[in-house]
C-alpha cells in the first residue's frame, strides 16, 4: 500500500538513481543490467499508474509532502499516464536492442556511459510527462536534452558531433524561450503550479505579458518538437546518431515536446485564451500544412534511409499539430492518437534501420539494393511500417489519420481532407523509394553481409512492428485513452 | 517626471531585453563555434535577470520573520535561477566539450569551413 502511494515519485526516481549506478559500476554488462531493470521497472510503474488513473481518476502526489501549490506536485492525469506508457514502453524495448546495436557503433569503453545517458534521457522525458510544476518541466527538459546531445555525439560519423552541436544551440535557445515564457507567467500569477497557474491566469487574461509568454512558449516548444520551419536540427541529429538512439528519440523526444505544448495550451492557458486572442489556430494550421508537404517532399529526394525517415518525421509532426489546430475534441484525439501511433511506427522503422546498418554497413539507398532477398523479414517489417506512415487501413497510422479526417469533416473543411490525402501520396512516394530499392533491384555483389541478424535486436523491432499492426486493428487502448485525454483537456477550460 | 520614473522602473527590463537580443544576435551572426556558445551564455544570463529583478522589493529584506520588518523580498526566484545557472553551466560545459571534439575531428572551429569539409565527401558517398 505504502509503496503504491509513491509510484509517481518512483516513476522518475528509479531511472534517475540508475544513472549514477551505471557510472559507478563502470562495467558495461552490469551497467546494461541496471539500465534494463530500471527501464522495465519504469514501464511496469507506468502501466500501474495508467490502470490507477483509469480506475480512479487523476493522481496528485506532493513531493516531500509539501502540498501544492507551494511544493512541487507530480500530477498523473489521463494524458500524462498515456505519455508515461508510451515513453517507458519504448525505452523498455529499445534498451535490450541497444546492447548489440552499440557494439559496432560506440567505442567499448564508453558503453557504460551510453547507458548512463540513456537512463538520464528517460528520466527527463518521464519527468516532463509527470510533473505538475512549470519550472520542473524546464529542469527535466534540460536533463533529457543534455543527455540527448551526448547520445547523438556518440555516433560513429564525425558529422554526429556537428549535428549534436547544432542541436545543442537550437535546443538551448528553445529551452531558454520556454523559461522566458514560464518566467513571464510566474511574474503575472505568482505561482509555478500548472493547475494553480491556469486558474489564476483568468484574472490577468489578455494582458501583454501573458500574450508574450504564450508566444515565447509556442516558439520554444515548437523548436523542441521540430515544427516545420524550426526543424533544421532534426534530420542531421537522427541521421548521425547511433541507431538505437535514433529509434528512441524518434519515438519519444518530439512526442514529449508535443505533450508540453498540449499541457500549456489546454491546461494552463485554457484553449479559449490561446485560440481567441492570437491567431494561433491559423498559424498552427499553416505551419502544420507546410511541414506536411515541404518535409515529406524533401524526404522523397534523400539518398539515405535514416535521413529520409527523419524528414518524414517532420512531416508527420505536421499531422500531429494539424489535429491540435482544429480546437475540437476530435482533433485533439487525432493529435494524441498520432503521437502514439507515429511514435511506435517510427521507433520500429529506426530499429529496423539499425538492423540494416548492422548487416549491410549503412543505410544509403544504393547500399540496400535487393534487401528484400537478403533480409526478407526486415524488409517486410519496413514495408508494414511504411504502410502505417502512409495510413493504409490495418495499420496504426490509418487510425490516427482517420480521426484527423473526421475532425476536418466535423468542421466542414473539405479542402483539408483533400490536402491530408494529397500529402499521404507524398508518403507513398518516399516509402516507394525504399520498396523499389529493396525489391526491384538485384543485391549488389560487392557488398557482403557483415553480420547475421541478432535476436536481441530483431525481437524488440519485431514487437514494435507487431504493435503497429495490433494498434491498427484493436483500438480499444489507444482510441480509448486518447479520446478520454482529449475530453479531459477540453474540459479544463 | 512620469517618463523618467517609467524609465527608471523599467530599467532592469531594458537591460534584460538588451542582453537577450545581443546574445541571440551573437548566436545567429557568428560562425565561430565558441563565440556562438558565448552568445548563448549571454542569452541565458538575460533570463536570470528577468526572474530575479522583479523578486526584489524596494525596502524589502531577506524573508526571515522578524517584528522589525514587514516587507520581504521573494526568495523563490533566486532558488529557481540557481537551478537555471547550474543548467546553463552544464550546457556551456557540454557545448565546449563538443567543440573540442569537433576541433579534433575537423581541425577547425569555424562553422562554414566545417560544413564545407563535409559537403564534399558526402557527395562522393552517394555516387
Amino acid at each position: 500500500m505504502s509503496l503504491a502511494q509513491h509510484l509517481p515519485a518512483l516513476q522518475v526516481v528509479i531511472p534517475l538513481l540508475a544513472a549514477p549506478m551505471t557510472v559507478l559500476l563502470r562495467q558495461r554488462t552490469l551497467a546494461f543490467a541496471v539500465a534494463l531493470l530500471a527501464s522495465w521497472a519504469a514501464f511496469a510503474i507506468a502501466i500501474a499508474l495508467w490502470l490507477q488513473v483509469d480506475a480512479s481518476g487523476t493522481i496528485s502526489y506532493a513531493i516531500g509532502s509539501w502540498p501544492a501549490p507551494w511544493g512541487i506536485e507530480y500530477r498523473v492525469d489521463r494524458l500524462s499516464s498515456f505519455m508515461l506508457v508510451l515513453v517507458s514502453g519504448i525505452a523498455a524495448l529499445v534498451l535490450p536492442y541497444c546492447r548489440r546495436s552499440i557494439e559496432d557503433e560506440v567505442p567499448q569503453r564508453q558503453h557504460y556511459l551510453f547507458y548512463t545517458m540513456f537512463v538520464l534521457c528517460l528520466t527527463g522525458l518521464l519527468g516532463i510527462s509527470i510533473t505538475g510544476d512549470a519550472f520542473n518541466i524546464f529542469v527535466f527538459l534540460e536533463v533529457s536534452s543534455l543527455s540527448t546531445y551526448v547520445l547523438i555525439a556518440l555516433g560513429r560519423d564525425r558529422r554526429a558531433l556537428v549535428a549534436s552541436y547544432q542541436y545543442l544551440i537550437m535546443g538551448t535557445i528553445g529551452a531558454t524561450f520556454i523559461v522566458i515564457g514560464i518566467g513571464l507567467l510566474y511574474l503575472m500569477t505568482g505561482t509555478l503550479n500548472l493547475v494553480d497557474m491556469g486558474q489564476r491566469l483568468a484574472a490577468v487574461q489578455g494582458t501583454r505579458p501573458v500574450l508574450a509568454a504564450l508566444a515565447f512558449l509556442t516558439v520554444g516548444i515548437s523548436l523542441k518538437l521540430a515544427l516545420f520551419p524550426l526543424h533544421q536540427w532534426l534530420p542531421n541529429a537522427y541521421t548521425y546518431a547511433p541507431s538505437a538512439v535514433s529509434a528512441f528519440l524518434a519515438a519519444t523526444a518530439t512526442k514529449v515536446a508535443v505533450y508540453v505544448l498540449l499541457r500549456f495550451y489546454f491546461s494552463v492557458f485554457g484553449q479559449s485564451q490561446v485560440f481567441d486572442q492570437l491567431p494561433m489556430q491559423q498559424a498552427m494550421l499553416l505551419l502544420a500544412l507546410a511541414g506536411m508537404f515541404a518535409a515529406s517532399a524533401t524526404a522523397i529526394f534523400q539518398s539515405d534511409l535514416k535521413r529520409l525517415f527523419a524528414y518524414s518525421s517532420v512531416g508527420q509532426i505536421g499531422y500531429i499539430i494539424l489535429g491540435l489546430s482544429f480546437d475540437s475534441t476530435t482533433g485533439l484525439t487525432a493529435t494524441i492518437l498520432h503521437l502514439f501511433n507515429h511514435g511506435i511506427t517510427k521507433g520500429a522503422i529506426f530499429m529496423l534501420l539499425g538492423l540494416v546498418a548492422l548487416v549491410m554497413g549503412g543505410t544509403s539507398l544504393s547500399r540496400i539494393q535487393g534487401l528484400g532477398k537478403r533480409m526478407p523479414l526486415t524488409s517486410l517489417g519496413m514495408v508494414i511500417c511504411g504502410l502505417s506512415l502512409i495510413g493504409v487501413p490495418g495499420t496504426a497510422g490509418f487510425i490516427s489519420k482517420w480521426y484527423l479526417l473526421l475532425a476536418a469533416l466535423e468542421q466542414g473543411q473539405w479542402w483539408l481532407v483533400f490536402l491530408i490525402l494529397l500529402s499521404s501520396l507524398l508518403a507513398v512516394a518516399y516509402v516507394w523509394r525504399f520498396v523499389e530499392a529493396a525489391y526491384f533491384r538485384e543485391p549488389r555483389e560487392d557488398l557482403d553481409a557483415k553480420a547475421t541478424v541478432p535476436w536481441s535486436m530483431a525481437l524488440p523491432a519485431a514487437l514494435l512492428v507487431a504493435a503497429t499492426v495490433y494498434f491498427g486493428l484493436s483500438t480499444a487502448f489507444t482510441v480509448g485513452s486518447a479520446s478520454q485525454a482529449a475530453t479531459f483537456l477540453m474540459g479544463v477550460r | 517626471m512620469n517618463t523618467t520614473m517609467t524609465l527608471g522602473g523599467h530599467f532592469t527590463y531594458f537591460i534584460t531585453i538588451f542582453l537577450m537580443i545581443a546574445g541571440l544576435f551573437i548566436v545567429i551572426a557568428r560562425g565561430n563555434l565558441i563565440k556562438k556558445l558565448i552568445g548563448l551564455g549571454i542569452f541565458q544570463t538575460s533570463v536570470y535577470l528577468l526572474y530575479i529583478a522583479p523578486g526584489k522589493l524596494v525596502g524589502g529584506t531577506a524573508p526571515i520573520l522578524s517584528d522589525a520588518f514587514s516587507v520581504y523580498s521573494s526568495p523563490l526566484p533566486h532558488v529557481l535561477i540557481l537551478t537555471a545557472i547550474v543548467v546553463g553551466v552544464a550546457t556551456l560545459a557540454l557545448g565546449l566539450a563538443l567543440v573540442v571534439r569537433i576541433r579534433e575531428a575537423y581541425d577547425s572551429i569555424e562553422e562554414d569551413e566545417i560544413l564545407n569539409m563535409d559537403a564534399v565527401p558526402s557527395r562522393q558517398e552517394q555516387a
